[in-house]
């Protein structure tokens, strides 16, 4: 099964197109990097995965064909977004609350005991979170829909060193054990290194670069995942067209 | 501080019943229990106060109606006591803001904040869907927003009643029409309906404009406009008005729209009417006293101008109309309402991130 197919994928923000001719197979099982430079068509990607972006031209489905944005694809991906917004006036155990009853599926012992591990009083308000605290929160409502597939918009650049470690551990934890595939987008390629075995490149609004991490590198010839990147990214300067 | 709790794998049933409706109620109901504690603090402060005010303008108003005998000079103190009760609310206009602060608060942040601070990434993510979120918040909370606006302007009604009285006149006491355009939005349905709108307005303002305040504010002028438009414009033509030549014969109830005079089917100017009228009343003058002689005198005047071939025209609407006038306005705000709550739907649909 794929979790994210793009056929013909693009996006256009009125004369702008933020991704162009997309096309694209991410398998089941893997925690995909989705990496490119600022303004590369990372989030508009992901928007379009997730059903917030309506796409220009072409079609995603995700999980083995369902529609990205449909009722079935909703119920099956988790997705948190960039700077993870929470309601900053409700409680966790409201956030708690408002997830579950927003789900058909919701873990509600899990929440509790991994907000509890982390030392995250559920009566705090969401707003006087450190950010690191609320990207947790935000992670372990989405872990707690159990999704089939979790999609991150570039979750550690707003958090501190611990912070980006301890979240990227849970993450990597989840997709190990629990057979969740992940998508998540980032420009801070050294904490990718560790989590990610997939890899897709977005230049410019185009996939430059789509394979298994072990693979790329054996058949590029590079010792890691960053010298990769910026290797290819140097070595095939994009047209400067549009 | 690697944390070892996972969830436990994701059941595989595809059999895709969407989340029932009931789930949104608490949901609702957590996000939004500031905005509607404050509408009912808001409501029940002044309803508080127009409680007991309008006790004390019920018995001023008992008793210049048990006054005897009546045309006496205590009576006519009573009268007085019961014109000058809370005289600053008797037009009704410091209440008018009511609807629109009411609904436009809790419209126009309902929709304006989630895209303001970021968050409707995650409403519109989740499994509810956001189409059904959006419209079960909206709907949910017009009726959460209408609702106590309807029972205030219960006690809205009542405060006002002796004012609208069919005997004040034999008593000569105020008697207002219940037509009279800043009073006829404030008691009957239209007070809620008026409520409801500003709520619609504002929810979809906030879609719009994707700001709070700039929501609110949006949804203020727009409503401000379309109260002011209505009252001014619309209202009167809700039902065809009525034309008589029968002016003294017209109960206070009736709302007078304009009045004018001819002469021989041709509309006399109200500067030349001053003239005649200035002329006829020094040959038509009886004393004038009492309220029933004033009559006289009117009736005098009148009688003389008509056989001297002068017609007096009023326009009006009658009193009687007022239910079928509550009903056609409460309907078409409803409309406009819904047509504002299914716009807002659909652009929550199409909305892209």
């Amino acid at each position: 099964m794929n979790v994210l197919e793009a056929s013909g994928l693009g996006k256009r923000y009125r004369t702008h197109w933020a991704l162009r001719e997309c096309t694209l197979e991410i398998p089941a099982g893997h925690v995909t990097a989705l990496v490119g430079p600022n303004g590369a068509g990372k989030t508009t990607l992901l928007n379009l995965a997730v059903g917030l972006a309506e796409p220009s031209a072409g079609n995603v489905k995700v999980l083995g064909g369902r529609p990205a944005g449909s009722q079935a694809a909703l119920d099956g991906i988790a997705f948190v977004a960039q700077d993870t917004p929470l309601y900053k006036n409700l409680s966790v155990a409201d956030m708690i609350y408002v997830t579950r009853n927003l789900n058909r599926r919701f873990d509600q012992a899990f929440a509790e005991a991994r907000l509890a591990e982390l030392g995250i009083p559920l009566k705090r308000k969401s707003g006087k979170l450190s950010g690191g605290q609320q990207a947790q929160v935000a992670l372990t409502l989405a872990l707690a829909r159990r999704p089939r597939l979790l999609v991150l918009d570039e979750p550690v650049a707003m958090l501190d060193p611990i912070a980006r470690h301890d979240f990227m551990a849970t993450v990597q934890a989840a997709a190990a054990a629990d057979d969740v595939s992940v998508l998540l987008s980032s420009h801070v390629l050294t904490e990718l290194e560790r989590a990610a075995n997939y890899l897709v490149l977005l230049s410019r609004g185009q996939v430059r670069l789509a394979g298994g991490v072990d693979d790329l590198l054996a058949t590029h010839r590079h010792a890691s995942l960053e010298e990769l990147v910026l290797a290819y990214l140097r070595e095939n300067p994009v047209e400067v067209a549009n | 501080m690697t944390v070892q709790t996972l969830p436990a794998a994701a059941p595989d049933d595809i059999s895709l019943r969407p989340v029932p409706w009931r789930r949104m109620a608490g949901v609702i109901w957590r996000q939004h229990r500031y905005a509607l504690i404050g509408e009912i603090a808001v409501l029940g402060a002044v309803a508080v106060v127009l409680w007991l005010i309008g006790t004390s303008l019920h018995h001023d108003y008992a008793a210049a109606l048990a006054c005897r005998p009546a045309g006496s000079q205590a009576c006519a103190e009573t009268a007085l006591t019961f014109s000058g009760s809370f005289a600053f609310l008797a037009n009704g206009g410091i209440l008018q803001p009511l609807p629109v602060l009411v609904g436009a608060f809790v419209g126009g942040p309902l929709l304006a904040r989630e895209l303001e601070t970021g968050t409707f990434r995650y409403a519109w993510t989740q499994g509810f869907g956001r189409r059904r979120w959006a419209l079960a918040k909206l709907v949910s909370l017009a009726v959460a927003v209408t609702v106590p606006a309807l029972l205030f302007s219960l006690e809205l009604a009542w405060y006002y009643q002796p004012y609208f009285a069919t005997r004040n006149q034999a008593y000569d006491l105020t008697e207002m029409t219940p037509l009279y355009p800043a009073l006829f939005d404030l008691h009957g349905v239209v007070f809620a309906a008026w409520t409801l709108a500003a709520f619609a307005i504002g929810g979809l303002a906030g879609m719009l404009i994707r700001r709070v305040v700039p929501a609110i504010a949006a949804a203020m002028a727009v409503y401000v406009g379309l109260a002011f438009a209505t009252g001014a414009f619309l209202r009167e033509h809700y039902l065809a008005p009525l034309v008589t030549t029968g002016s003294l014969n017209l109960p206070n109830s009736a709302w007078i729209l304009s009045q004018w005079w001819t002469k021989g089917g041709a509309v006399v100017s109200p500067t030349t009417m001053n003239h005649v009228i200035d002329n006829t009343f020094t040959s038509v003058n009886p004393a004038v006293n009492s309220p029933g002689q004033k009559f006289l005198a009117y009736q005098g005047i009148l009688q003389y101008l008509t056989e001297h071939g002068y017609t007096y025209w009023t326009r009006y609407q009658p009193g009687t109309r007022y239910w079928p006038f509550q009903w056609i306005e409460s309907g078409w705000l409803l409309a406009l309402s819904a047509l504002c709550i299914a716009a807002a739907v659909w652009l929550v649909r199409r909305r892209a991130a």
